[in-house]
């Protein structure tokens, strides 16, 4: 009872900082601060769904690796993927502060 | 540094994920995994840097420990910010001077800048060893360039010695 409980709240809190970025995708006025939104919130936002899967397979008797693995190539593309979508667009565009 | 084992970490650290995501683990997994673990490097390898040697483990896990902490901290300030009024934000783009110069080590700094507080790593500049970074809402550039070349910066020059 006490593993679903705290499984739920995990899920939902990862569920709460997902919709955060998403609603950042919509709220912020440009590019460069666009995209801060959904690189924080998507690490958090998944990791908190990934921490309840943890404390599922931990409650199970498993060691979770497959969260892990997931938590793992999320912090490493995330970066990146926020990376090659900044210098595609400064290619296009005028360097900043010109 | 052989030809058919470029990165024997590498491969190493493949295959071991391979057998954890791997449903259930057979023969025929490691087999599957150990031809997988064999071939990313040898297409990948031309383009990774030397990684330099890890001097000071007990400081990467210190580091390690303080950015998962910055991650949570950056989540929670960045949804007051997005759910706040949005014209009382101020971006800007900072132009970080870097102090190091392996290839590898920057793109770890670069990655933490944008999983931490409020920034982001926009681009490298290796000939003017600056990094540009666009930070979501910063009234003190300086103490903003302060704080990431103490938080982040220091350990991992010390983690690697360079």
């Amino acid at each position: 009872m006490l593993i679903e409980i705290v499984a739920s709240v995990l899920v939902l809190l990862g569920g709460a900082f997902t919709l955060v970025g998403s609603i950042g995708l919509v709220r912020l006025p440009d590019f460069f601060t666009r995209l801060h939104a959904p690189t924080k919130a998507a690490t958090l936002g998944v990791g908190g769904i990934v921490a309840a899967g943890l404390v599922q397979s931990a409650a199970a008797g498993t060691m979770g690796l497959r969260e892990l693995a997931i938590a793992l190539f999320l912090f490493i593309t995330a970066p990146v993927s926020a990376h090659l979508l900044s210098k595609a667009v400064l290619r296009h565009r005028d360097p900043p502060g010109s | 540094m052989s030809r058919v084992l470029p990165q024997p970490l590498v491969s190493l650290m493949i295959l071991a994920l391979w057998i954890a995501i791997a449903p259930s683990p057979s023969l025929g997994q490691v087999v599957l995994g150990s031809v997988v673990a064999l071939a990313i490097p040898w297409f990948t390898h031309p383009f990774w840097p030397d990684p330099p040697r890890l001097l000071r483990p007990g400081v990467a896990a210190l580091l390690f420990l303080r950015v998962i902490w910055d991650i949570v901290v950056a989540n929670v300030e960045v949804a007051r910010l997005v759910l706040g009024p949005a014209d009382r934000l101020h971006p800007v783009f900072i132009e970080l001077p870097l102090e190091i110069d392996d290839p590898f080590v920057a793109t770890i700094l670069a990655s933490i800048i944008t999983l931490t507080p409020g920034t982001l790593s926009v681009d490298i500049d290796r000939a003017r060893r600056v990094l540009l970074v666009h930070a979501l809402d910063v009234a003190d550039v300086p103490a903003t360039i302060d704080t990431i070349k103490r938080r982040y910066e220091a350990p991992l020059k010390e983690i690697f010695g360079c």
